[in-house]
């Protein structure tokens, strides 16, 4: 299943549970996880979401004016992942 | 024991304050936005939640703009330190609070220019005055909403318009209105809003902050403060977005807690409501106290013109002994003197001795307005030579 999974990266921990929030509401499966240390150094959370739903997420989150870094797939077993502007 | 002493601190608070900061100690505990862990998440929820609870509350779309602080004293300070650099012209009012006065006359030494304009002797602010004193350095207009000493509630949309038209920053001092008063921050025109967690609002002490407008560029704000955020990690400089770049620290989880529940019931009982019976009591006590012989009462009678705020003075005792009475004989509890801000008393006529101010809240009772006038009237029939008591 992880192959099916992203991650929202975010700013703050405020960006982060308000698309959390959001995402939820609009009945996608979404949840906080830690950042994979790959994918930054940072020691916050993102959003695992379905890798399949990410234009729409994205679109949702612009919307509501939610700063997001990016958003990259999540590989199984914290092989490298790629970056997806 | 009767507390008539809401415009320090809000006393007793809602149960559902009390409980909320329990089970945050209990089962929550953790530090919002450090790490990733289920507890991590759950103090971040709770931050978010009441800062999007302000942020409704103000009419303010973007909740990341609530910057959380110890208090009004610490929003206060990071707006003017923030924004004021030497050179600059600021306009206030002759009705401001220490934590107004006190950052500014230490700025005013570093060459910070300082215009007060008086107020009525009922404390209010002719907002004509604000136009007539604008110079071209003119940064910001700081004025305190309602007063702490008499209550006066200032004319700010009128005020918010003219620092719009000409391009000053509005910084609303809403210690004693956040929570007291229905208002929207675009509707007045305001900037920066300082707001305390303690009182109207019913949270716990140590708790507040500083609102940034819609229209405010948060450019021209910098921190007072540097330090961990939990973001940018990596990067040894502050992060340049907001809540973060003014906001350094671990937070008040378990007070923040608490003032998400107060803003609940906040929500739940409605500002409208709230004051309607906060200035009934105010109302009651001010009628009371004006047919007792001796008394002399400060602000405006008009109840609409206030907030539940009621000052006076007794004709043959001091107001530090009446209220050492009050609370030694009939036990209820006030505050005497200047009450942080010796300006204001200077403009309503009572400085140095100050006034005597009794601050009803939401669950005071009609009864103990009834007990508090009885007790008034009681000390203002001695003779003033009892004044002479060690």
């Amino acid at each position: 299943m992880d192959q099916c999974q992203g991650i929202v990266l975010f700013p703050s921990v405020h960006f982060a549970i308000k698309a959390e929030k959001l995402v939820r509401s609009e009945g996608f499966p979404a949840k906080l996880i830690p950042i994979p240390r790959h994918l930054s150094s940072d020691c916050g959370v993102g959003l695992r979401i379905p890798w399949k739903e990410k234009e729409t997420i994205g679109r949702i989150l612009a919307e509501a004016s939610v700063r997001i870094e990016g958003i990259y797939p999540l590989e199984p077993k914290g092989a490298p992942g790629k970056t997806l502007s | 024991m009767i507390y008539l002493d809401n415009a320090a601190t809000s006393f007793p608070k809602p149960p559902a304050v009390i409980a909320a900061m329990v089970r945050f100690q209990k089962e929550v505990g953790a530090n919002a936005g450090r790490s990733g862990h289920r507890l991590s998440i759950e103090a971040g929820r709770i931050l978010f939640e009441t800062r999007e609870g302000l942020a409704r509350l103000f009419g303010i779309r973007d909740s990341s703009r609530v910057i959380f602080g110890m208090n009004a004293t610490d929003a206060l300070n990071l707006a003017i330190y923030g924004v004021l650099r030497a050179g600059d012209h600021v306009l206030t009012s002759s009705m401001e609070h220490n934590s107004v006065m006190r950052p500014l006359r230490n700025l005013e030494k570093a060459g910070l220019q300082i215009t007060v304009l008086p107020c009525s002797p009922e404390g209010l602010l002719d907002p004509g005055d604000v136009s007539r004193n604008t110079r071209v350095n003119t940064r910001m207009c700081i004025l305190n909403h309602a007063s702490n000493v008499v209550g006066t509630i200032q004319p700010i949309a009128e005020v918010g318009r003219i620092c719009r038209e000409k391009g000053i920053l509005f910084l609303l001092d809403a210690a004693q209105t956040a929570g007291a008063l229905s208002f929207q921050m675009a509707d007045a025109c305001i900037d920066l809003l300082a707001f305390t967690g303690h009182k109207a609002l019913w949270g716990p002490q140590g708790t507040g902050g500083l609102i940034l407008g819609a229209e405010m560029d948060e450019g021209r704000i910098s921190p007072i403060r540097q330090g961990g955020t939990g973001s940018r990690s990596e990067f040894e400089e502050q992060p340049d977005f907001l809540p973060d770049r003014l906001e350094s620290g671990t937070p008040n989880g378990i007070g923040l807690a608490g003032l998400l529940a107060g803003l609940n019931f906040l929500q739940e009982k409605g500002v409208e409501e709230i004051r309607r019976h906060e200035m009934a009591l105010a109302d009651r006590l001010w009628r009371g106290l004006s047919e007792i012989p001796g008394v002399t009462l400060y602000g405006p009678p008009n109840p609409a013109h206030r907030v539940a705020v009621v000052s006076f003075t007794l004709e043959n005792l001091s107001p530090s002994e009446v209220a050492l009475r009050l609370d030694e004989e009939f036990g209820i509890l006030c505050r005497s003197g200047l009450h942080c801000a010796p300006s204001a008393h200077r403009t309503i006529g009572t400085f140095p001795e100050g006034t005597v101010r009794l601050s009803p809240a939401y669950f005071n009772t009609p009864d103990e307005i009834d007990s508090a006038i009885q007790a008034v009237a009681h000390l203002a029939r001695e003779k003033p030579w009892t004044n002479a008591r060690v």
